[in-house]
């Protein structure tokens, strides 16, 4: 379980970090003010759905450490082998990450009120996307005709867990990236397609973090890693 | 959606909020049915809960009628015991108290207390309502399936939740158990999406956080802690899933089972029971910080009182929140897991006890030399502290190691959560009840049918739980479906039993009562006026009672001053409301 215990560590410093601005030493009973008296700004300025899909990303990031915490501690079992990694998984990778710095591009586009660059970055983020989730299913296709099915050994349980899980979270998200892509090849201007395409952006560049940890995690490099940090530690 | 000024260069004038553009209903379906009304959807929720809650209820009667007179009542065999068990837990941690205090008070409390027209995002608040009603219609259908729902106990734990020797194990109640569990994690957190940010963005002018009542503080804190614990059980519910559908091994050891050897094999039940208490024991506090905040609330009001050390009050909800997810495994202490983790946990479940018993002693210290008035909502109140320093103490007891090795899988651990977790909660919702009542409907409710169904629930959930601690200290165990005549169980220890069953249905009887009362109180209630119980807080200032669409009219409250300002010397009258400004002519440290 340490894996979610460190992510929870880290979320309780934004947590602490957030609540050091919010005057919680203040005593509220001596402060009554009269209807004259000058107001603080009692809510952030960053918009609203913003913080909202922070929050939810926060709990989606808690959903895979889990995940993660889950497979660390039952690949401690015995009976652990590791799965083979398709190759085309370093593909899917590379076109996550073409969709992200697209996504990117499009925001920055966006800013800038460009709405041509805007449109084509859009469509290019969708259409890699979209060729990530037929590359992860073409990679199951992969596992399974060389006899790797799902409950043969549970690294190939969780293998497919896992990536079937970010899978679903891309899939959510495609259903809101299509709709801005939509609306923006529909004519909608750049300054008011700009927040939408901050928040796909937003979640587009989780998603690609947590891709990326968990690719490490099954290419096992992560293990490297954490016994590089134990020993360290001892 | 709510529309606050969006662009980040904009600063918001420190005079002009914008005020939010609201979703207005068109039709019957979309006001009262398909609503994206925060109180609407708060009385959806808590009726559902309360609903589901009731046959929770029953089937407590049903466990308690077959220890008193064991094979008397023929059709409770072992199966249904455990399943009655197993759908009695479940409903009453997850589906009654998660819901009524986050789904219900939560939607309810929130906008009105903090001074918004709703919810930040309504639609995916009345999304999360629907999608906790299915959930709870999944649960119902294990009642239908063929073999029933499953009876694996509320913990679920494998392996025998999937094998064949449990209840609903092959056949589909665990199935639909766990689709369940999973359709509630995604309606929850639709919703407490919107009560954390509407706690963040929606609050009215000069409400700063340190000015929310402790309500708010109680169900936003628990609110933050449930969106990161209930991924645990989403997890853990998943994963079993697997094992149990498509032949996994996630949990699932190499078993052999009526002497044929299971598909699965090398799994571990104890990851299971780490990820399930990993939400388990924050699930607790869950429950019990928004407990906390309303009766923290509900003392001031009604002993017309400043609440004691408003701010330690603040800090101790969010050190208990942050505190309750380091001590998940002192619900593991006989799994078998390294002796020093025990050591760990059972010091961090001591400190736990700490911001607890502040929280405890403020209370007191509220009601010390206040002017008291024993309301219905008062008298839960003191029956909530009452109630929780029992649960909590017995907490202590169980929280040492070498106390619980012995004491756990007796009625002992029965007895204490059920005060702590079971009668403390259940005796602030009614509390909240009786206090808020006036507010969603407009009338009060009958005060001697509440005093009777107060004291008849309070004293017998004492009768009815301190004789259990006995019977856990004598050794009877739970979980069992018979005892027989044992050392456990001596003639003694079942007239106890037989005496703590008549306590079981009495109090449920006395719950009657208390639908009763709801009910008539709707049409024959006495008019409640707009703050019947002149209190500071916003929902007590709307224009209308009950609240209108848009919950406050035309212009929104200004909030000038805490929550707690009752009985300030000098004052007219010996409350003033949070958005009553002070007079032009007074210096600001006036009540210093």
């Amino acid at each position: 379980m340490s894996a979610i215990l460190i992510f929870l560590a880290g979320l309780a410093s934004i947590i602490i970090w957030w609540m050091a601005q919010q005057r919680l030493t203040s005593k509220p009973w001596l402060e009554s003010a009269r209807a004259s008296d000058i107001f603080p700004v009692t809510r952030s300025q960053i918009p609203t759905v913003k913080i909202g899909l922070g929050v939810f990303l926060a709990v989606v990031g808690a959903l895979f450490t889990l995940f993660i915490s889950a497979y660390f501690m039952r690949m401690g079992l015995q009976d652990w082998w590791a799965i083979p990694l398709p190759g085309v998984l370093w593909v899917n990778t590379a076109a996550l990450v073409v969709s992200s710095i697209a996504l990117e591009m499009a925001k920055s586009s966006a800013q800038q009120n460009d709405a041509n660059a805007m449109r084509i970055a859009l469509l290019a983020s969708f259409v890699t996307a979209i060729g990530f989730l037929a590359g992860q299913l073409f990679a199951w296709h992969e596992l399974v005709s060389e006899g790797y099915v799902l409950a043969d050994n549970p690294a190939n349980s969780f293998f497919y867990l896992i990536t079937g899980m970010h899978g679903l979270h891309i899939l959510g998200g495609l259903l809101v990236l299509s709709r801005t892509t939509f609306n923006v090849w529909q004519g909608e201007p750049p300054k008011e397609a700009r927040l939408s395409i901050e928040l796909c952006a937003m979640y587009w560049h989780f998603m690609l973090i947590v891709w990326l940890v968990i690719f490490a995690l099954f290419a096992g490099w992560a293990n490297d890693f954490v016994d590089i940090c134990r020993q360290l530690l001892t | 959606m709510v529309n606050i000024p969006s662009s980040i260069n904009d600063p918001i004038p420190a005079a002009e909020v914008e005020d939010v553009e609201l979703y207005h209903p068109h039709s019957w379906w979309t006001t009262y049915v398909f609503s994206q009304d925060a109180k609407v959807i708060a009385i959806q929720y808590s009726l559902t809960a309360i609903s589901i809650g009731l046959v929770a209820l029953v089937l407590s009667w049903l466990m308690r009628l077959q220890l008193a007179f064991p094979g008397v009542f023929t059709f409770i065999d072992a199966d249904r015991y455990y399943q009655f068990i197993t759908m009695h837990g479940m409903i009453m941690v997850i589906y009654l108290l998660t819901a009524l205090f986050l789904g219900g008070f939560g939607n309810y409390l929130i906008p009105l207390m903090l001074g918004a027209r709703d919810m930040v995002f309504p639609y995916a608040n009345m999304l999360s309502y629907w999608i906790y009603l299915l959930a709870v219609l999944v649960l119902v259908a294990g009642f239908f399936a063929p073999g029933g729902p499953t009876g694996a106990g509320w913990t679920l734990y494998p392996p025998q939740a999937i094998l064949s020797g449990t209840p609903g194990g092959q056949d589909w109640g665990i199935i639909l158990m766990l689709s369940s569990l999973i359709l509630f994690i995604i309606g929850f957190t639709m919703g407490g999406l919107n009560y954390v940010v509407t706690v963040l963005q929606g609050r009215a002018r000069g409400m700063t956080l340190m000015r929310m009542p402790l309500t708010i503080w109680g169900i936003f804190t628990a609110t933050v802690m449930a969106l990161l614990a209930f991924p645990a059980l989403f997890v853990a519910s998943v994963m079993m899933l697997f094992d149990r559908v498509l032949g996994t091994s996630f949990f699932m050891p190499a078993i052999v089972e009526m002497g044929t050897q299971l598909q699965h094999g090398g799994g571990s039940p104890i990851l299971f029971q780490h990820l399930f208490w990993f939400f388990g024991h924050p699930e607790v506090y869950i429950v019990a910080l928004p407990a906390f905040g309303i009766v923290s609330d509900l003392i001031s009001v009604h002993a017309r009182k400043n609440i004691f050390g408003y701010r330690m009050m603040v800090w101790a909800m969010v050190i208990i929140g942050a505190l309750s997810f380091v001590v998940w495994a002192h619900h593991m202490y006989v799994s078998g897991m390294n002796p020093n983790f025990g050591f760990f946990f059972a010091t961090t479940t001591l400190i736990i006890a700490v911001p607890t018993a502040i929280k405890v002693y403020n209370w007191v210290l509220t009601l010390w030399r206040g002017d008291i008035h024993l309301t219905i909502p008062m008298l839960f109140a003191l029956g909530f502290i009452v109630t929780f320093v029992n649960g909590g103490l017995t907490g202590l007891f169980l929280g040492n190691v070498v106390v619980d090795v012995p004491l756990s899988d007796t009625m002992f651990v029965v007895a204490h959560f059920h005060m702590v977790m079971g009668v403390a909660p259940i005796m602030v919702i009614f509390g909240a009840i009786y206090h808020w009542y006036p507010k969603i409907t407009g009338r009060m409710l009958d005060e001697t049918m509440g005093r009777i169904h107060f004291w008849v629930t309070f004293l017998g959930a004492y009768l009815i739980f301190f004789p259990m601690h006995y019977l856990g200290l004598l050794g009877a165990p739970r979980r069992y479906y018979e005892l027989g005549e044992s050392v456990v169980n001596p003639p003694s220890a079942h007239d106890l039993n037989i005496f703590i069953t008549m306590m079981a249905l009495t109090v449920g009887a006395a719950q009657v009562l208390f639908l009763f009362n709801a009910a008539w109180s709707l049409r024959h209630g006495k008019d409640a006026g707009g703050n019947p119980w002149r209190a500071t807080t916003l929902e007590w200032q709307t224009p209308t009672t009950p609240p209108p669409h848009g919950n406050f009219g035309k212009e929104l409250p200004v909030v000038y001053r805490w929550a707690y300002d009752y009985s300030v010397p000098g004052a007219p009258e010996d409350f003033i409301p949070q958005n009553e400004p002070d007079p032009e002519n007074r210096s600001r440290e006036h009540a210093s």
